[in-house]
């Protein structure tokens, strides 16, 4: 027998104890969940004097659906003004830098006033209706994920810029993936990540990010999925907050 | 064996009464308890959320079977090589057989309690490899060759003093006060470890079984880069950690971290569905996933304690634990420390071994209430006394009982007890403190009530003959 086999042979065994309802707590008993179709029982395991109840084939998949968990997750409106304050509230708090633009050329121009602040002399992008023409305005040595670049080339570069699925007005999240972004480290390893975004990629709130997820890449996932909220950072140092621990140490987000 | 309940009780003596080593402790806390209550509180409904936390982890575990099924299927279908192991032996020896396999040298790590577990890097380190830890708190408590304190935040027991001097002493730097100049010193000595190293090994926060990734929650971008950079990457998780859905972490990612941290969302959550696929410009070559028991299915056996794999790791429990907080981590001599370590920690190892972590409790409930799956955690410290008793009975609080049933059921010898307790009283200041008080291991660190003058049933006497 393999270790496969063992493992789930315990599984199995085990799980033939019926068990106590989700969340109830000792000498509570019932609570909601459906139960329908209960697996056999071994009546030698049976009988240690708890509540219990027979486990079960989940219940209505839907009930368990991310929609729900909208009406306890924190609020966000409805309109696209509320979604864009408060992803600008978020960004304030995780302390990225979020601008919104009118047009190309205000992109251009902020970009080049970047670059000339902080000195970039080399950065880092992957090829986008978006990213080519910041590098093309750039003007910079540069270095593009989805050609040739090796780790080193990457490293040297003073900033990674990159497109991405969706902006997550209630939490301040981009969501990137390895599609979208130009891999997994483009994203991470430069000091600098700018994140290029449409209007129509701000959305509210987390179950619409995962729904997004599923209807665009539902039959073929990247290997590689992230929602990145604010700077690198750590509190492991007396729980102070340091920005920049080993990922970038600032994150600007463009909005078009 | 005693030797282990002994180890307890000498380290929380000595931690109890170093009031410098509490205060940091505190202070930490207290820094997390105001932002966790402020991400809380934007909640909508943080109780209904609990609870449809924990349903969905109930049905996780109940069919654990058929979703770890689903997982492994949909992982090995975009080349993931899937490795089960039983044991923490087995474990070691499968990512041991990847290392020599790929003739690696160096491995870069981002914190994996499962690695703790399974003494990981001791033997790592013993057969000559190099292996670095990334997250900054593990870097420090490696550095320092000591366990992590927390779960969560490893380091937290270390001022910045004491972290600057290790890493002046360590890695030749400067010494500096200032957090970030610390987190920037080791932030370039591991940049060069990520580029060189060979293998990159992670833990997981949840195994998504639907998708078939493993998801991963951090801060520092650690984790993201040794999922990056090395050709090989290797994940090790235990067989508990499987949610069914992927929209699950909707509610999960929140959850965790404002019960993990106190954060409305961790810096990074990263899902990871397998080595690099065509088409992609970077990751890994090769992805393995190591699945492991060691023990878990007896815990699942519990049905009592069953929802004790529910556990998601956040580190909740031991952070309002008034225990925890003043014995601190490493008393407890366990890779998981605080309310959810002395829960599962005599399942995972030996009942006998660890059921003194089930009475250094004081069953205030706080870790219940705090428990973001809602994990009936004292109450199963209770059990676990109760299991400890009926498996071993003590011979003294077997006699203790029976002679407590006697002297209740027989008023004429329950009346002398009274006058015996008094007088035992007051000959009592002769020996507290010392070993000839027979109460010793009780009253060396508390005072006895006077007992009163009158008795109610002196009372009672005198009041009817009035």
């Amino acid at each position: 027998m393999t270790e496969k086999e063992k493992i789930l042979g315990r599984i199995r065994e085990a799980l033939t104890v019926p068990v106590r309802l989700a969340g109830a707590h000792h000498g509570e008993t019932a609570i909601r969940g459906a139960v329908e179709t209960p697996r056999p029982t071994s009546p030698t395991l049976v009988g240690r004097g708890v509540p219990t109840a027979p486990v079960t084939d989940p219940p209505n998949a839907n009930a368990y659906s991310s929609s729900r968990a909208r009406a306890w997750l924190p609020v966000v409106g409805e309109s696209f003004d509320a979604r864009l304050s408060l992803f600008k509230k978020n960004s304030i708090e995780l302390k990225a830098a979020f601008h919104v633009l009118n047009d190309r050329h205000e992109l251009a121009t902020s970009l080049c006033s970047l670059r000339d602040e902080e000195k970039w002399k080399k950065i880092g992008f992957h090829s986008g209706e978006l990213t080519n023409e910041a590098v093309h305005a750039l003007n910079l040595p540069s270095c593009r994920t989805d050609q040739s670049c090796n780790v080193a080339d990457l490293e040297s570069c003073d900033a990674g810029i990159t497109e991405c699925d969706a902006l997550v007005a209630q939490t301040g999240s981009v969501l990137v993936t390895a599609r979208s972004a130009g891999g997994r480290a483009l994203s991470v390893l430069p000091p600098h990540h700018v994140v290029l975004a449409r209007r129509e990629e701000l959305i509210a709130d987390l179950p619409e990010a995962f729904a997004l997820l599923k209807t665009k890449y539902g039959a073929n996932y990247p290997s590689f999925i992230s929602f990145i909220t604010g700077p690198s950072r750590t509190g492991d140092i007396e729980r102070i907050l340091v920005l920049g621990a080993h990922g970038p140490k600032k994150l600007t987000i463009f909005l078009l | 064996m005693k030797a282990f309940a002994e180890q307890f009780k000498q380290r929380a003596w000595r931690v109890t009464r170093d009031l410098r080593h509490r205060e940091i402790i505190q202070t930490a806390l207290r820094k997390y308890e105001v932002v966790r209550d402020k991400s809380k509180a934007a909640f909508q409904d943080w109780q209904a959320a609990r609870q449809a936390a924990s349903e969905t982890k109930w049905e996780a575990i109940n069919h654990l079977d058929k979703y770890l099924l689903e997982f492994v299927e949909k992982l090995e279908a975009r080349g993931t090589k899937v490795h089960w192991a039983s044991t923490a032996k087995q474990a070691r020896d499968i990512i041991f057989g990847v290392i020599r396999e790929k003739k690696a040298r160096s491995i870069i790590k981002s914190k994996a309690m499962t690695s703790e577990e399974i003494h990981l890097n001791e033997a790592l380190e013993e057969a000559g490899f190099d292996v670095v830890e990334s997250d900054l708190g593990e870097f420090i408590v490696q550095l320092k060759k000591e366990a992590p304190y927390h779960i969560v935040f490893p380091a937290m027991h270390l001022t910045r003093g004491e972290i600057s001097e290790l890493f002046a002493r360590e890695l030749g730097s400067a010494p500096t006060d200032n957090p970030e100049d610390l987190t920037m010193i080791a932030r370039r000595v591991l940049r060069r470890k990520y580029i060189t190293a060979d293998i990159g090994l992670t833990g997981a926060n949840f195994a998504i079984a639907e998708t078939g990734m493993i998801s991963i929650t951090e801060n520092e971008g650690n984790a993201r880069l040794t999922a990056a950079l090395p050709k090989t990457l290797i994940s090790l998780l235990g067989i508990e950690k499987v949610l069914p859905r992927l929209e699950d972490l909707a509610l999960f990612l929140p959850m965790l971290a404002t019960a993990g941290t106190g954060q409305p969302l961790t810096c990074y959550n990263s899902l990871y569905g397998g080595p690099r696929q065509p088409g992609e410009t970077d990751g890994p070559e090769e992805y393995h996933v190591v699945l492991l028991d060691n023990r878990r299915t007896e815990l699942l056996a519990d049905a009592e304690q069953r929802d004790a794999l529910h556990c998601i790791r956040c580190g909740a429990c031991l952070n309002v634990c008034p225990i925890f907080r003043n014995v601190g981590g490493h008393t407890y001599g366990t890779t998981y420390s605080g309310p959810i370590g002395s829960v599962i920690t005599p399942h995972l190892r030996e009942l006998q071994d660890w059921k003194h972590l089930s009475y250094a409790s004081s069953l205030c409930g706080a870790c219940t209430e705090t428990c973001p799956v809602k994990i009936d955690l004292h109450h199963h410290l209770l059990q676990n006394r109760r299991n400890a008793a009926k498996q071993k009975p003590s011979a003294l609080e077997k006699f203790a009982f029976k002679l407590f049933g006697f002297l209740v059921n027989h008023p004429a010898a329950y009346a002398f007890t009274k006058g015996a307790g008094r007088l035992a009283q007051k000959l009592h200041p002769l020996v507290k403190g010392t070993r000839l008080d027979p109460a010793y291991s009780w009253t060396k660190t508390r005072d006895l009530p006077p007992i009163a003058k009158q008795t109610f049933r002196e009372y009672w006497k005198s009041r009817n003959t009035r």
